[in-house]
């Protein structure tokens, strides 16, 4: 069983229709793709994994998205806790009005994941594991605004790893990013799916074929088909699938 | 052709507004130094009127600057703890779009309220609570006046905060009250602060809500319960005075309010710049 599990999830704005009916199993330790043409749900499945489509109003979820067993959507459940377990990378990466440091170091305090004197091991450790900790070493009290937003997104993702996730969701993490830091984004995903579940929305098809493992192709709300990258790229079933991977319909 | 003369058109009406705002500030500055300064003297600001200063005896406004300066600061503050609770509710809080547009709309209303009628409201108030006319009510009152300035000003530079900071501070697992005072309220922390700039020059500048409910002194108050002069009351009742030389000490007082506002607006925009460099960043 996965970690992350989607069962009969059904998501209206309004009235309108955006998540028809999406039941998935989300692989561990892999990377999952979601690709499909501009407004197909794609953002919105991935926030609906950790809750985030809670903060756009007037939204209505049915069915369940179980994380480790559990349904997220059923009332009276921790948020902040569930959230915890997912790092989120967005387009645009935002970091925290504070410094290098306390913007890793935010997270670990509010969950109190380290102790005082801990605190600095971690930090290092994560802005490492990011990939970072070289460029920033000699200005962690800097503010982290200085960065520039390929380094900012490296921090995104030292801030979610910093309180231990299971999963990361990227939304398409690296569009707004030169090539070279997305060349190193990618590569980050790539070494860090042995400890993590990968999920990244992407439009960028050649992105999906260079790293994805698991690929969901989705349609107008409607998760068209799924499976290992290869059989998807390679040999996929729906006409639509293949007229979207061949580059017909964008 | 035509569109350059359309741009040409729009540059010019840009130039002219901009010139409206420049010489009007410029104006208003040059006619209050240019009567003021000649009679404006430390005797004047370091003295309180030692009795018949209206009649032209010595004058003395430091009662008059120290009620402004109570009354601002004491009426600011409360009407930040008044506005913030609001807006972290708006902004934090509020499940239903329609209750943030009720609030909103209240504030644009009480914005809209004459300050004379912050006044009657003070002393009605006042009345009730069988008070005297005091430093406290004046405050208070004055408070009331800044209360939707401060909120609504508030309330409109947290709607540029962006969405994704907000999605940010939450995809970690912060709570509510952590994404909103830790993050949102940090992050627009330097409009926060030209918000309450703006309540506090209301405030202090205002007559018409202090007219009716911190009385007049020619002393120095002692406690919250003391009536006390304001500037603006000062400037009111010098320009009243049927004695010219007596007149023109109101464009001194004048002149003395819009240092002061001055200098707080000034060494709040410094200090807000070197907390950004050090914690915050551009």
């Amino acid at each position: 069983m996965s970690h992350l599990m989607v069962e009969n999830l059904n998501l209206y704005y309004g009235k309108m229709h955006a998540l028809k009916d999406i039941t998935v199993a989300i692989p561990d330790h892999q990377i999952t793709a979601i690709i499909g043409p501009s407004g197909c749900g794609k953002s919105s499945l991935l926030k609906s994994f950790n809750r985030l489509i809670d903060l756009t109003d007037n939204t209505r979820v049915t069915g369940k998205v179980l994380l480790d067993g559990q349904n997220i959507y059923e009332t009276g459940l921790d948020l902040a806790a569930i959230r915890k377990k997912m790092g989120l990378l967005l387009q645009t990466p935002w970091p925290l009005p504070m410094s290098i440091f306390e913007n890793v170091a935010y997270g670990l305090r509010i969950h109190h994941v380290a102790k005082r004197r801990e605190l600095k091991e971690k930090v290092e450790y994560y802005l490492r594991r990011a990939g970072l900790w070289d460029e920033v070493k000699d200005r962690l009290h800097r503010p982290a605004s200085a960065l520039s937003k390929g380094q900012q997104q490296r921090l995104a993702l030292a801030r979610g790893l910093a309180v231990e996730p299971e999963i990361i969701l990227a939304d398409e993490a690296t569009s707004a990013l030169d090539p070279l830091s997305s060349k190193k984004i990618e590569e980050l995903f790539t070494e860090l799916k042995s400890v993590y579940s990968i999920v990244i929305v992407t439009h960028i098809l050649r992105q999906a074929r260079r790293i994805a493992d698991y690929v969901l192709f989705m349609y107008m709300g409607e998760l068209v088909e799924h499976g290992p990258a290869d059989k998807i790229f390679k040999d996929p079933k729906d006409p639509r699938t293949k007229a979207y991977v061949i580059g017909e319909i964008s | 052709m035509i569109r350059r003369i359309e741009e040409n058109v729009f540059k010019f009406l840009m130039l002219i507004s901009t010139l409206i705002v420049f010489l009007g500030v410029a104006g208003l500055l040059f006619v209050v130094m240019i009567k003021g300064v000649p009679v404006m003297s430390w005797e004047m600001i370091s003295h309180c009127p030692s009795g018949g200063d209206l009649m032209g005896a010595k004058p003395g406004i430091l009662n008059a600057i120290t009620g402004t300066l109570i009354i601002g600061f004491g009426a600011t503050f409360l009407a930040t703890l008044a506005s913030l609770p609001v807006i972290v509710f708006i902004h934090g809080y509020a499940h239903r779009k329609i209750w943030v547009s009720i609030v909103r709309f209240a504030l644009d209303l009480l914005w809209g309220i004459p300050s004379i009628v912050y006044g009657v409201l003070g002393f009605m108030v006042m009345l009730f609570f069988r008070m005297k006319a005091s430093l406290l009510a004046g405050m208070i009152t004055v408070a009331l006046l800044e209360f939707p300035i401060a909120a609504r000003g508030m309330d409109e530079v947290i709607r540029l905060v962006p969405k994704a900071l907000k999605e940010t501070a939450f995809a970690i697992g912060s709570t509510r009250a952590e994404t909103t005072m830790k993050v949102i309220l940090k992050q627009a922390l330097p409009g926060i602060l030209t918000a309450l700039l703006i309540a506090f020059g209301r405030g202090v500048g205002d007559a018409a809500s202090v007219l009716l409910t911190t009385g007049y002194s020619e002393d120095l108050p002692t406690s919250f319960t003391d009536p006390v002069a304001t500037l603006p009351l000062a400037i009111f009742q010098q320009l009243g005075s049927p004695y010219p030389e007596v007149q023109v000490r109101a464009y001194a007082s004048a002149l003395v309010l819009t240092i002061i506002i001055l200098i707080i607006s000034i060494s709040t925009r410094y200090l807000m710049r070197r907390f950004e460099s050090k914690h915050v960043g551009g």
